[in-house]
């Protein structure tokens, strides 16, 4: 297989869940080996991209190609094959409530490599030393906090030593230890393994110093793209407007409603 | 007027789409290439949990239900005189009726609603996601052993539910209110006949644990992955379990002890 210097690739896709559009036109491509950022407000779909990149949903047009195969147009095979390159943080960390945190990192290896127990144990191990939970081994998953529940997540996705992890808001909801820990993992696993990390997240300071290429979505489009620096340089108002939090510019703040004024009067 | 049949339509189409949707769903769970060894160890921890779980609650229900038997059919034969075909009155109306119909009840408000919860905990917490990505079919792996636990352990609940009932009719009407004790058992055993009773029974529990597991597992699969929702999943699956179970049985009935057939 040739190496694709873009490991996932979008063109013109456009997606929508009955009436409501989610995607309209947008082109997203991220480069391997970086750590690429998607921001935007709650809402506009980032957790959907992520689904949609590794073929939980399909898109209503345009195409979503990963390592240069259209991830519609895949066999259940090929599907199974992507996946297992691929490693998945969800926000809610998605572990299996009701086995120990070492049979939920050894779960993905048990059920698709023919290793030994004894070899199992010490990649688990391994890989729960890399988030550094190794004590918590015994632990079931309601024992944890929120963000040693992550980590161990973390270790999971890793666990079949995947080409690129996406991380779904991996900051939402963390102290600022937790966040720290978090952002020097990500950090430290892009670069030491060589891997390609998807990030997606509203936490825009973190977000800013970690990534290598960010785009900001709103509104089913895409409203910027650019290194760190060049988004803090933009002119666009709409990427001013979200990174300096305000609540009045091009994205309305406000759900869509007849003026106050009329409401007030209308009485009813 | 015109609205109301809208709706009636409407209602119909949602109802037969879902009827469709779990349809598809329990034949993409239970259709496959089964796997022995991964196979037969969840089918046991499911058995476990659906099965074993409920047993005290089945246990419980069924002595009180032998022993209302036991005193209601007492008040009422003894003015006939007929006190000794006590035996026969409870025998053939739990191994008929109740011990299918509440058993099957009293699963869908244990194990049922467990199960809908259950799974659509797991969706909301996006571990059936988890599942899918990493390349392993939710289906096979968390629905398939959920329902063929369910239909297993039906069936065997409901036997236990009968036998325990038929010890608290006899603890009632023989030993407290003192009818003979020989004659309970011999009118039992001459008026109860094994396949036209028993194994009819044990036929409508095997249906009723076919309808109740494959409405919880749906309903829990296809539910809101909200705390809303989840609840919701739980409620509809104990009323949709109950209504199928009596309007079964009513067919099945008819068709076993009412000549249809």
């Amino acid at each position: 297989m040739t190496m694709y210097d873009y490991i996932v690739d979008i063109k013109d896709m456009h997606f929508a869940r009955g009436e409501r559009i989610i995607f309209d036109d947008v082109n997203i491509r991220i480069a391997r080996g970086k750590i690429t950022a998607v921001i935007g407000p709650s809402g506009t779909g980032k957790t959907t991209l992520l689904r949609l990149i590794s073929g939980l949903l399909n898109v209503s047009a345009g195409k979503v190609c990963v390592n240069g195969q259209n991830v519609a147009t895949m066999t259940r095979a090929q599907l199974i094959l992507m996946r297992r390159e691929m490693g998945m943080l969800f926000q809610s960390g998605a572990l299996f409530t009701s086995i120990s945190v070492f049979d939920n990192i050894a779960f993905p290896l048990r059920e698709h490599t023919n290793l030994s127990e004894e070899l199992i144990r010490y990649i688990v191990l391994m890989k729960l030393e890399a988030v550094g939970l190794r004590g918590a081994q015994k632990l079931m998953p309601r024992e944890l906090s929120g963000g040693m529940a992550r980590r161990v997540a973390l270790a999971r996705a890793m666990a079949l030593d995947p080409q690129m992890i996406l991380y779904d808001e991996p900051f939402a909801g963390q102290d600022p230890i937790a966040m720290g820990v978090l952002l020097k993992l990500i950090r430290a696993l892009n670069d030491a393994l060589g891997i390609t990390s998807v990030v997606v997240s509203h936490d825009l300071h973190e977000t800013l110093s970690i990534a290598d290429y960010i785009y900001v979505i709103a509104g089913g489009k895409v409203i910027g793209e650019g290194t760190p620096d060049e988004l803090q340089a933009s002119e666009e108002p709409a990427v001013r407007q979200f990174l300096q939090g305000l609540p009045d510019g091009p994205v309305p703040f406000n759900y869509p409603a007849a003026p106050y004024a009329d409401d007030l009067l209308a009485g009813d | 007027m015109l609205d109301f049949i809208q709706k009636l339509g409407r209602t119909a189409l949602q109802f037969f789409e879902q009827l469709g949707q779990a349809t598809l769903l329990l034949v993409a769970a239970v259709i496959g290439r089964p796997r022995f060894r991964l196979g037969s160890q969840l089918l046991i921890e499911q058995l476990y949990s659906v099965g074993v779980l409920s047993l005290a609650i089945i246990v419980c229900s069924g002595s009180f239900v032998g022993m209302v038997l036991g005193l209601q059919g007492y008040s009422t034969l003894v003015k006939f005189g007929a006190d000794q075909a006590i035996g026969q009155l409870v025998a053939l109306s739990l191994v008929r009726e109740l011990g299918p119909v509440v058993g099957a009840l009293l699963f869908a408000g244990r194990a049922g609603s467990a199960l809908a919860a259950e799974i659509g905990l797991m969706k909301a917490t996006e571990q059936l996601d988890g599942l899918q990505l990493m390349g392993i079919d939710p289906l096979r792996r968390v629905i398939a052993p959920r329902f063929w636990a369910g239909v297993i352990s039906l069936p065997l609940l409901a036997l236990i539910f009968n036998g325990v009932a038929i010890i608290g009719g006899y603890l009632v009407a023989v030993e407290w209110l003192n009818v003979d004790g020989g004659s309970f058992w011999s009118n039992m055993q001459s008026s109860v006949d094994f396949y036209d009773d028993v194994v009819n029974g044990i036929i409508k529990s095997v249906v009723f644990g076919f309808l109740v597991t494959w409405i919880a597992v749906y309903q829990g699969y296809s539910s809101v992955p909200t705390s809303e929702g989840i609840g919701n999943a739980t409620t509809r699956t104990v009323v949709y379990s109950s209504l199928v179970i009596l309007g079964a049985d009513f067919v099945l009935t008819a068709v076993m002890f009412g000549g249809l057939a």
